[in-house]
C-alpha cells in the first residue's frame, strides 16, 4: 500500500502541477535514446581497455604487439600515444587517462583498442603482455591513516571550545564507527560515441551530468581548442553522481581512438568494468566523542570524519567538505570541532553519490544522538529533538551560518503525529517483551541539507531560448536529464513565462554549442539554477515582444498578458504565433541566452566561515522495522516521510525523487556492501555479488507526503525548493530502526557499522553479548 | 554464421548470427531494436527483458540461435509512444518512469504477469517485477502502474 499527499501545488497553470515527464511516452515504448541507441555510421568502431591487475605497481613492461595483431583491431592507444594532455581530472590533474609508468588501483586503465566488433575488441584487450613490479599498496582507511597518505592537510573547522564543554559535561559518550561505500548502479552504463566532423572537429556523445567538462577533457587529450569539440547528452539511464566526473574518460577514449582512426568510435563499458573502473561513495570512519546534559543536550561534541578517497583527488575535497558541513544535521551544537582527514589509497578513486559527503556527516551526528539516547535511556525521538535548531542562540550552524529558515521542530513534530509515534513505540516495546526471536525497531530522523555548490563559482548557469514564428519555443540550457525530471520542470517554468502549453516547448539535448561554459548538473541545483537561466532568457524575449504586442493590441505594454497561447491586451488578443510573426517582420530578436548565478553566497573555506547555502531542504522519515534476531534480516515493515520541496514545481516529479531517495538510501545502509580483497581488488564487482534494492524489498507500507507547509523563503524557482539529494538521507531513520531493534534484543546499545547487513548485525549483538557478560565473568574471577 | 529465422513482433526476419550471440545482441545490432537495454548483460537486471512465446526471458541469457520459431516480443511491439498498451499508458499516468532505462523491461514482465493474473495482489506484483531492477524510481510508482493497468483492464 503506498499512500502520498502532494501537498501544496494545486494551483493553476503549467507551474505546480503534476506532469508526466517529458520523455515518459518514449520511455513506455522504447523509443528514448540513449548513447549506445544512436544508429551508428557505417565504419563505426568499438572500443576495449586494458586494466591494471595490481593497486600499486611498476609497469616494467608493456607488449601491446598481440593486441594490435589480433583480429579486428584497427588502432591500439597507450599514454604514449596521446596528442595531448594525458588527464581526464575535474579539478587537480592528476588522473591519468592512461596509466604512465605507474598504477595506482586495479582497474586502472593502461590502454584501450578500438575493433570492428565489441567482441573482437575485448578479446584483443585481453592479449596484453603486462609485466609489474609491485609496490606498497595502502587499501584502507586505517592503512592511509597510520601512513599520514592524506590528499591535503587535515581540515578542522571548529565553533566554541568542544574539548572544554565536554570535559565540564554531566555525562560523556565516545565511540568509533564505519560507514560503507556505495556503487551508483545507474542502470545505463558509462558510455560516449565519438564522431569525427571536418578537420579536426569531433562531437562527443556522452552519458554526462557535464557536458562542458567533456568537452575539455576530449579536447586536451586531443592537443585542440574547447571550440573544435562539442559535447551532447540528450538523457542518462541514471546518473546519481556517478557520471559527474566518471564520464570524462569514457569520453577521452572515445575521442582519442576516433582521431586516430578518422572514424566514429563507441565505448560502452561492460558492467564489471565499470563497477571497477570507476569511483563510487566514500566509505568513511567516524570518531567522536560528545558531551550532554541530563535531558541529552549536546555541550560539546568532536567529530573525526576519515575518508578513503581512491588514488587521486576527482571532488573529494569538496565532498569531505561538504560531510564537515552536515554533521549539525539539524541541530545546534554549542561547541563543535570537526577534523577531516581525506584518504588517499591504492583504490579507485571515490566521487560525487547523491548527497556529496552530506550523508556521512548526517550520519554521524545522527549516530551520536542515538548513543546520547541509549546512555540515558530516553527515546531517540526527545533527545533529537531536544537537539534541534531553534531557541534564543541556538541557530549558527558550525560554519557560523545563521539557519533562518528552520523547519525541522514543525516538521517532526507533524510526522510524529500522523506517523502515530509514541502509540507505535509503546506497541513495539510490549512486542519486543514477548517476542524472544523477532525484535522490532523504530526510528523517527530529520534531513537539514544545504542547498548550493560549496564551491562557490559552480552556481552558474546559462540557457538559449528561441521562439520561432509559429509561436513553438525552442528550449536549452546546461543542466543535464538523468531521470530526474529537469528537464519536464524547466520546460513547465518556460511555458508557464509565455504562456504557452508544454506541446509548444521543444527540449532539446544539453549541449557546448548552445549553451557554453557551464557547471555540473548536481548539488540538487539543476531546476534552481537552469529554470532561472532559462526564465531569464524568457523574459528577454517577452520584454522585446510588448512594445510590439502593445502596438497590435492597442494598449500600454504593461496590460499585455500572456496566457493560453494567446497574447491580451485590453479586450483584444492574438495568438502567440501571430505576435511572433509581427515581431519578426518588425525585424525584433526572437532569440535570447538565459544566465542566472545564485545570490547571497560566499564561502571562506581558509576559516571555515560564510554562507555556502543559499537555502535548506528538510524532511523527516519515520522507519519501523522488524529484525530477526537469528539470522540478522530485518523487513522494513512501514515508512512515513514528510518532506519538505517548498511550493513544488511538479508535485509527481518531485514525489518520484523522494520515493527514489529513500529507496537508494536504505539500500546504502543496509543491504549494499562492497568488499576488496587483501590484493586491492573489488569482490563485489558484479550485479550478483552487490545487493541494491529491488520491488520485493521496499517497505509494505509507504507513506510519502509533500510537506503542505513548505515553502521557501529565498526567490528560488517558485519558490520550490530543490530535491534530488535530501531524500537519500530520509534513509538514515531505517539504520537507526534496525540499531533499536538490535538494541532491544541486547538489552543495551550495541555498536553497528553500515551497512547493515545481517553479518553486521549478528556480530554486533555478538558484541554486545559479549560486553554484557564480561562484568559477570569478572565478579566471577 | 548461423542463419535464423526469428518471429519478432510479429514479423519474419532472417538473420546471420554467431553461434555464441545472445538475442539481446541481435535485437540491438541486428535488428535495431534499441528498445531492449543492457543493464547488467549478465541476467540480473531485468532490462533486457522481452516476451518469448508470451513468457519473460532476459534477452541477454539466450541465444539467438535458439530462438528459431519462436514468438519474440520486444517493446517495440507493445505499442508505440502515440500509441501506448494499456500498460503503457497506466506507465505514463502513475509516473512510473524517472530514467526510463528500466521501462521497457519493466512494461513487459508487467505485460507477462497481466496476462497470467488478471488481477494481481501487491504482492504479486512486487514479486513479479523482483527480477526487475530500478535504481531511480523506489517502485512504489512502478507498483501503483501495473495496478492501475489491471484494474482498468479487470475492472
Ligand atoms: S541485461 Fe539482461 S538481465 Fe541485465
Ligand atoms: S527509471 Fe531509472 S532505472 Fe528505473
Amino acid at each position: 500500500m503506498a499512500k502520498r499527499r502532494t501537498g501544496n501545488g494545486a494551483a493553476a497553470g503549467v507551474v505546480h502541477r503534476a506532469i508526466a515527464h517529458d520523455s515518459a511516452e518514449k520511455h513506455v515504448s522504447g523509443a528514448a535514446l540513449y548513447v549506445d541507441d544512436v544508429p551508428e555510421p557505417p565504419g563505426t568502431l568499438f572500443a576495449a581497455f586494458g586494466l591494471s591487475a595490481r593497486p600499486h605497481a611498476r609497469l616494467t613492461s608493456v607488449d601491446l604487439a598481440p593486441v594490435r595483431a589480433a583480429p579486428g583491431v584497427v588502432a591500439v592507444m597507450a599514454a604514449a600515444d596521446i596528442p595531448g594532455k594525458n588527464d581526464c581530472a575535474p579539478v587537480f590533474a592528476d588522473d591519468p587517462i592512461f596509466a604512465d609508468g605507474v598504477v595506482e588501483h586495479v582497474g586502472q586503465c593502461i590502454f584501450a583498442v578500438a575493433a570492428a566488433t565489441v567482441e573482437q575488441a575485448r578479446r584483443a584487450a585481453r592479449l596484453a603482455r603486462i609485466e609489474y613490479e609491485d609496490l606498497p599498496a595502502l587499501l584502507t582507511v586505517e592503512d592511509a591513516l597510520a601512513a599520514n597518505s592524506l590528499l591535503e592537510p587535515p581540515q578542522v573547522m571548529k565553533r566554541g571550545d568542544a574539548a572544554r564543554a565536554i570535559a565540564r559535561a554531566k555525562h560523556r559518550r565516545a565511540g568509533r564507527f564505519g560507514i560503507g561505500g556505495q556503487e551508483h548502479f545507474y542502470l545505463e552504463g558509462q558510455a560516449a560515441f565519438a564522431i569525427p566532423g571536418e578537420g579536426r572537429d569531433m562531437l562527443v556523445l556522452s552519458s554526462t551530468q557535464n557536458p562542458t567538462e567533456i568537452q575539455h577533457v576530449c579536447a586536451a587529450a586531443l592537443g585542440i581548442p574547447d571550440a573544435a569539440v562539442t559535447a551532447e547528452c540528450r538523457r542518462m539511464g541514471g546518473a546519481f553522481g556517478g557520471k559527474e566526473t566518471q564520464g570524462a574518460f569514457f569520453a577521452a577514449v572515445a575521442a582519442l581512438l576516433a582521431w586516430k582512426t578518422g572514424r566514429p568510435v563507441k565505448v560502452r563499458a561492460d558492467r564489471d568494468d565499470d563497477m571497477e573502473m570507476t569511483g563510487k561513495r566514500h566509505d568513511f570512519v567516524v570518531g567522536y566523542e560528545a558531551g550532554f546534559d541530563d535531558a541529552g543536550r549536546i555541550q560539546g561534541v568532536e567529530f573525526m570524519l576519515a575518508s578513503r578517497c581512491g588514488r587521486s583527488a576527482d571532488l573529494s575535497l569538496a565532498i569531505n567538505d561538504r560531510a564537515m558541513m552536515h554533521c549539525d544535521n539539524a541541530y545546534y551544537l554549542p561547541n563543535v570541532s570537526v577534523a577531516s582527514y581525506r584518504c588517499k589509497t591504492h583504490t579507485v578513486s571515490n566521487t560525487a553519490f547523491r548527497g556529496f559527503g552530506g550523508p556521512q556527516g548526517m550520519m554521524a551526528i545522527e549516530y551520536v544522538l542515538d548513543e546520547i539516547a541509549r546512555a540515558l535511556g530516553k527515546d531517540p525521538l526527545d533527545v533529537r529533538r531536544a537537539n534541534l535548531y531553534g531557541g534564543r542562540g541556538r541557530d549558527v550552524t558550525p560554519y557560523h551560518m545563521r539557519v533562518d529558515d528552520n523547519a525541522a521542530p514543525a516538521l517532526m513534530a507533524e510526522l510524529a503525529t500522523s506517523a502515530d509515534y509514541r502509540r507505535r513505540r509503546a506497541e513495539i516495546a510490549d512486542f519486543n517483551a514477548k517476542s524472544p526471536i523477532l525484535k522490532r525497531g523504530l526510528a523517527l530522523t530529520p534531513v537539514k541539507f544545504g542547498i548550493s555548490f560549496t564551491t562557490t563559482h559552480l552556481n552558474q548557469a546559462g540557457a538559449l531560448v528561441h521562439l520561432y514564428t509559429d509561436g513553438s519555443v525552442h528550449l536549452n540550457h546546461g543542466g543535464t536529464e538523468m531521470g530526474q525530471g529537469l528537464f519536464t520542470k524547466v520546460a513547465q517554468v518556460v511555458a508557464d513565462e509565455f504562456g504557452a502549453s508544454l506541446d509548444r516547448v521543444q527540449i532539446t539535448a544539453t549541449n557546448t554549442g548552445k549553451v557554453p561554459n557551464t557547471t555540473p548538473t548536481a548539488a540538487s541545483a539543476g531546476s534552481d539554477m537552469n529554470g532561472m537561466a532559462a526564465r531569464n532568457a524568457a523574459r528577454t524575449i517577452k520584454a522585446r515582444l510588448l512594445p510590439v504586442a502593445a502596438a497590435e493590441l492597442g494598449c500600454a505594454p504593461g496590460a499585455v498578458v500572456f496566457a493560453g497561447n494567446r497574447v491580451r491586451g485590453g479586450r483584444r488578443s492574438m495568438t502567440l504565433a501571430a505576435l511572433a510573426k509581427k515581431a519578426f517582420l518588425a525585424r525584433v530578436s526572437l532569440s535570447a541566452a538565459g544566465y542566472y548565478r545564485t545570490p547571497k553566497i560566499h564561502f571562506d573555506r581558509a576559516r571555515w566561515r560564510g554562507r555556502p547555502f543559499y537555502y535548506f531542504a528538510y524532511g523527516a522519515a519515520a522507519s519501523e522495522i522488524v529484525l530477526d534476531t537469528l539470522t540478522g534480516e530485518h523487513r522494513l515493515l512501514r515508512v512515513d516521510i514528510l518532506h519538505d520541496v517548498g511550493q513544488s514545481l511538479n508535485p509527481a516529479i518531485d514525489l518520484g525523487q523522494i520515493e527514489g531517495g529513500f529507496v537508494q538510501g536504505a539500500g546504502w545502509l543496509t543491504s549494499e556492501e562492497l568488499v576488496w580483497d587483501a590484493k586491492g581488488r573489488l569482490a563485489t564487482h558484479a550485479p550478483s555479488t552487490y545487493k541494491i534494492p529491488a520491488a520485493s524489498d521496499c517497505p509494505a507500507d509507504f507513506r510519502v507526503s509533500i510537506w503542505r507547509k513548505g515553502r521557501n523563503r529565498e526567490a528560488a524557482i517558485h519558490r520550490s525548493k530543490a530535491v534530488g539529494e535530501p531524500p537519500l538521507m530520509l534513509a538514515i531513520s531505517v539504520f537507526h530502526a534496525i540499531k533499536d531493534a538490535a538494541a532491544s534484543a541486547a538489552g543495551r546499545a550495541v555498536r553497528l557499522d553500515a551497512p547493515a547487513t545481517p553479518e553486521r548485525v549478528l556480530l554486533a549483538l555478538e558484541d554486545a553479548a559479549a560486553a554484557a557478560d564480561a562484568p559477570k565473568r569478572e565478579a566471577a574471577e | 554464421m548461423i542463419e535464423v529465422e526469428l518471429a519478432v513482433n510479429g514479423e519474419r526476419e532472417t538473420v546471420s548470427v554467431d553461434a555464441t550471440q545472445t538475442l539481446l545482441d541481435v535485437l540491438r545490432t541486428k535488428l535495431g531494436l534499441t528498445g531492449t537495454k543492457i543493464g547488467c548483460n549478465q541476467g540480473v537486471c531485468g532490462s533486457c527483458t522481452v516476451l518469448i512465446d508470451g513468457k519473460p526471458a532476459r534477452s541477454c541469457l539466450v541465444l539467438a540461435a535458439g530462438c528459431r520459431g519462436r514468438a519474440i516480443t520486444t517493446i517495440e511491439g507493445v505499442g508505440t509512444a502515440d500509441a501506448p498498451s494499456p500498460v503503457q499508458q497506466a506507465f505514463i499516468e502513475a509516473g512510473a518512469v524517472q530514467c526510463g532505462y528500466c521501462t521497457p523491461g519493466m512494461v513487459l514482465a508487467a505485460e507477462a504477469l497481466l496476462r497470467k493474473t488478471k488481477r494481481p495482489s501487491v504482492p504479486e506484483i512486487r514479486e513479479a517485477l523482483s527480477g526487475n531492477l530500478c535504481r531511480c524510481s523506489g517502485y512504489t510508482k512502478i507498483v501503483d502502474a501495473v495496478k492501475l493497468a489491471s484494474e482498468r483492464a479487470a475492472p
